[in-house]
């Protein structure tokens, strides 16, 4: 390895290293208490060094790409290392209060988090099908340990069945792999699109042959799990509900947004050219349009609160794999939105939204111990400011101007529109109404019903901080989107 | 360009609303604030409006911002401007949000939020009517849901949260396909700006309604049309889809039925006239045209059917919100006669728009009416009422002239709309303009009979109020008379003089139709 290949992937070892490094200081330290701080502090580390990346301050960064040729750190990847790591900060801050009732673990719960955090951060650097599978198991299997954190029959049965279906999904992803390596000889992505356009093709055939076809649904079958999309979703409310509530924040955040990353590199990079497209994007299309019903239609009845966010955050993936459908036949000549930059901005918005809702939803139920929809009644009372920072993230989900999820979804189906998915868009919007249902039910139970109990809640300073910080996030970027916009078109100049 | 008039208008309310519920010391503060503010922004509508009928060209007071959202792709503008067809409808939000503001005087349950949400509310209405951005205009459009849903909700009486919900998803549902249709019109024209503006060099920059025509569009321009059709039909609320208006009007306190009934209504209204007219005048292989005998026969059936079910109702709020389905029955008949020639297509729509905003302004008295009667009466069950006129006769002279009003009495604004949507719609549809007239004559049955049993007779009926209580009926205190005052000077202003909005809708009724 050259010390440019260090470069590249330091802000990766940095994470690991931090999450080594809490482990160590779990058992050196006596005062555990600040070992939530040390790691927020810690994660400068990997943010210095992926920021030195993207501005080219230290060493040599010219050529993102290392380890011959399987990590690169294009500006692609560096969106999604910012992304993953804010996440991880604000998880961290707002759940210092949830740790203490794990005095025992909270070294090990910080420091699993960020492994699985590394492994994301290679997950999206990853270009090259090896990498991308071992980065994939790296960001699993500590989820699965993390899962079943409680110890009680939920939290196991959550770990269990986390690791049991992963296992499954990454069997699958593997096979796919092996398929399109079968034909193309090559696991680098950009060599796979060179060899697709000249290995002869049947034309009659989708992707020139049945068998890459094979290989490429098996592989999206793979990442679906991870997405959480129908069928991989039923993974999700059981997960969510049976795990600790910061790691189901931790996952519909970060693990969505990595698997999301992947997904549109490994479609755009190695299928990427124009007949392909065209085969692909209807089969993700039709993910689309199920993903969203279905998710829609499964939290309508939910009556625990984290099962609920949990069918919302499968029908969020619905939204965003319309964006990823979309690819556009104009794209770029006419000026017109691309669709993957609408996810981008989507996984933004919904990493702000979404942070808002769960840290709210973290503040209220490690006090009141009750995950019902039931138990947030008369938060309006109880509990103003987070109550109010909890409607704002739900009517961000729901997609109400000005906020930032109306303009995530604004973008992601002007550009299923432009790309001529004018029905996907319409199940999307006919959806969004539905899902009004359920999270304005959530709004009801605060501000309508009346309370238990007249007890105040006062949540957490920190947890404040990183819950306002969110939900100012959802405001400012849904008035003003530009800067997000810009980011994420900057990061997508390599695709 | 920037005049910076119309921002206030749009923005004060929400602006004020905040700065009250922040600051405010006690709920009396809180309630002069508001009130004051609302009075404000009524004065800034009013300058707005007689700005405009003083010098009626094209688009004016423009406030504009174009880096709002400079990424390509979806190149959306700050972009406010009043022209003749907006230009009615803001005085009307101005209006009627003052109303609603002096009207809500005598709320006592949580004062500070229930000022800020009404504000809020104005705001977003205020905002659809002058947003010529069409990104703008559905943010504004979708916005006004959030604190419509918490005003029914909370301040609401029998089913509110039931009758909220219903309000949002209907609502959100004509929103979904709005959105769809939005963007797609975005996509084939390259443009969100509403209407064509100046630009700084002299030239013209054309808007939607210059792009659209004869170009490729990336949907069907029929598909188009039916989803924006869909969208606004919902808000008008036309039949089929009014059933979330009798809930809604029903349940919400007097001021916020006050502003749904007087100015949400017309956003749907208003939407058809600028967007179903507006652009698809030249669209490539269907035009508003092909869709007016579809409309022509929807707007029979409302009236029709709004009439006929209105005179079922025996709760006294109910009858009225019932009555609404039927009168913007007109207005859709009124635009139905853009089939015809170019006489009647104006006199159509600038009857459809007439209506709009004396409808506003009668049923916006009707509710405060039927507010001022229930508090008093404590019951709006029509069958338990009678005799009130003996002792609240200042109210009955008001429910009175909103009676007469509503069903097209000459001298008052009802009349001069109603004359007009029949006598384009005759020419064109005589047919359904024949049935939907029925619905005038029941209009006059429904309300007549809802006087006479309430107002008029010995006393209250066995079952209702007892005899003290009928004796200690009160008048309308001096204060409460403030915003009736100020609805019934507009019916009758508009009665006896109708160029003062006729002038104004047609020079934007003829730049639309072209």
């Amino acid at each position: 390895m050259t010390a440019h290949d260090w470069w590249i992937i330091a802000p990766e070892l940095a994470a690991a290293g931090l999450a080594a490094l809490l482990v160590i200081a779990d058992l050196a330290l006596r005062n555990k208490r600040i070992l939530a701080e040390l790691a927020v502090i810690g994660l400068a580390a990997p943010l210095f060094f992926s920021l030195n990346l993207w501005f080219g301050w230290y060493g040599d960064t010219t050529d993102p790409s290392a380890l011959f040729g399987a990590i690169t750190a294009d500006r692609f990847a560096l969106f999604f290392h910012f992304l993953l790591i804010g996440v991880s900060a604000a998880v961290i801050l707002a759940s210092t209060k949830y740790l203490e009732r794990m005095p025992g673990l909270r070294g090990e719960f910080l420091a699993l988090m960020l492994f699985s955090m590394s492994g994301m951060m290679m997950l999206v650097s990853a270009k090259e099908l090896v990498a991308i599978y071992v980065s994939l198991e790296l960001t699993a299997l500590p989820v699965a340990a993390l899962a079943a954190f409680h110890r009680g029959a939920r939290s196991v049965e959550a770990g269990l069945k986390f690791l049991v279906l992963s296992a499954i999904a990454s069997a699958l992803l593997l096979y796919g792999m092996v398929y399109i390596y079968g034909f193309t000889g090559s696991t680098n992505l950009e060599i796979i699109l060179q060899r697709l356009n000249e290995i002869p093709s049947q034309p009659d055939q989708p992707f020139g042959s049945y068998g890459v076809l094979l290989g490429v649904v098996l592989i999206v079958a793979g990442f679906a799990f991870k997405m959480a999309v129908v069928p991989w979703q039923m993974w999700v409310p059981d997960v969510y509900e049976g795990s600790p509530t910061p790691l189901a924040a931790f996952l519909s955040v970060a693990s969505k947004a990595a698997a999301f990353a992947v997904i549109i590199r490994v479609l755009y990079a190695a299928f990427g050219s124009e007949p392909l497209t065209q085969d692909w994007s209807g089969l993700i299309a039709a993910l689309a349009a199920v993903t969203m019903t279905v998710g829609n239609l499964l939290a309508l009845s939910q009556k625990n609160i984290k099962r609920l966010l949990g069918y919302s955050t499968v029908s969020q993936a619905g939204y965003m794999l319309a964006g990823v459908a979309a690819v556009s036949a104009n794209s770029g000549s006419a000026g017109f939105i691309a669709g993957p930059q609408g996810v981008l901005y989507y996984l933004m918005g919904y990493a702000f939204t979404n942070l808002a809702v769960f840290l709210s939803v973290i503040a209220i139920t490690h006090r009141t111990g009750n995950e019902l929809i039931s138990g947030l009644n008369g938060m309006g009372r109880r509990s103003p400011v987070v109550a109010m920072l909890l409607t704002v993230g739900l009517l961000s989900l729901l997609g109400v101007p000005p906020t930032v999820g109306f303009m995530s979804k604004a973008f992601v189906f002007s550009a299923a529109v432009n790309s001529g998915l004018i029905w996907l868009a319409v199940i999307g919007v006919v959806n969004t109404a539905v899902s009004a249902y359920y999270y304005l039910r959530i709004v009801r139970a605060m501000y309508f019903e009346e309370p238990s109990s007249d007890e105040p809640i006062r949540a957490d300073l920190r947890a404040l901080a990183a819950t306002g910080t969110a939900a100012a996030g959802v405001a400012v970027f849904g008035i003003g989107p530009w800067f997000l916009l810009k980011l994420a078109e900057e990061s997508l100049t390599i695709l | 360009m920037f005049t910076g008039i119309l921002t206030a208008t749009v923005f004060l309310p929400a602006a004020a609303g905040a700065v009250i519920a922040l600051a405010a010391r006690s709920d009396q503060q809180v309630r002069w604030a508001s009130i004051a503010s609302s009075i404000v922004t009524f004065a800034l509508s009013l300058i707005v409006f007689s700005g405009y009928y003083v010098d009626p060209d094209g688009v004016r007071f423009i406030d504009r911002f174009e880096n709002w959202i400079p990424i390509p792709g979806l190149e959306s503008q700050y972009l406010l401007g009043v022209d003749g067809l907006s230009a009615p409808f803001i005085l009307l939000t101005g209006l009627l949000g003052m109303a609603a503001a002096l009207a809500s005087w005598r709320i006592r349950l949580r004062v500070r939020e229930y000022y800020l949400w009404l504000l809020i509310l104005t705001s977003a209405v205020m905002g659809v009517f002058a947003s010529l951005d069409l990104l703008l205009f559905f943010i504004f459009f979708e916005f006004e849901l959030i604190p419509m849903y918490m005003l029914i909700s909370i301040w609401g009486t029998g089913r509110p949260r039931y009758s909220a919900m219903k309000f949002v998803l209907f609502t959100i549902f004509g929103g979904a396909f709005l959105l769809v249709a939005v963007l797609a019109v975005f996509i084939s024209t390259g443009t969100f700006q509403m209407v064509a503006l100046p630009s700084e060099a002299g030239s013209v920059i054309q808007g939607i309604p210059q792009r659209i025509a004869g170009a490729d569009l990336i949907a069907p321009a029929a598909l188009l049309f039916s989803f924006f059709l869909i969208a606004f039909a919902v808000k008008l609320p036309l039949w089929p889809l009014h059933n979330w208006l009798p809930d809604a009007h029903t349940d919400a306190p007097t001021a916020v039925s006050v502003m749904l009934a007087g100015v949400l209504l017309k956003m749907g209204g208003y939407g058809l006239l600028r967007i179903n007219v507006g652009f698809f005048q030249e669209t490539k292989g269907f035009t508003v045209h092909d869709a007016a005998g579809v409309l022509a026969v929807l707007a029979a059936v409302s009236t029709l059917y709004g009439a006929i079910v209105t005179i079922r109702q025996t709760d006294m709020k109910r009858l009225i919100a019932f009555s609404s389905v039927s009168h913007m029955g007109f207005v859709m008949l009124g635009i139905s006669a853009i089939a015809g020639s170019g006489a009647a297509a104006s006199g159509g729509l600038n009857g459809a728009a007439m209506q709009m905003f004396t409808h506003g302004t009668i049923t916006g008295l009707a509710f405060l009416m039927v507010g001022l009667v229930y508090d008093r009466a404590h019951t709006r069950y029509i069958p338990h009422l009678g005799g009130l006129w003996r002792k609240i006769p200042a109210i009955g002279v008001f429910f009175l002239i909103a009676g007469f009003a509503s069903l097209g009495l000459p001298g008052t604004s009802g009349f001069v709309s109603e004359i007009m949507v029949f006598l384009a719609a005759f020419e064109v549809w005589s047919f359904a303009a024949g049935f939907a007239a029925f619905g005038v004559v029941l209009a006059a049955g429904y309300v007549l009979w809802m006087v006479q049993r309430t107002f008029f007779g010995p006393g209250p009926a066995k079952g209702g109020m007892s005899a003290t209580q009928y004796e200690a009926l009160e008048d309308a205190h001096p204060f409460d008379m403030v915003p009736v005052l100020a609805l019934s000077t507009a019916i009758f202003a508009v009665g006896i003089w109708p160029r003062l909005l006729t002038d104004v809708f047609r020079t934007g009724i003829e730049a639309t139709i072209r």
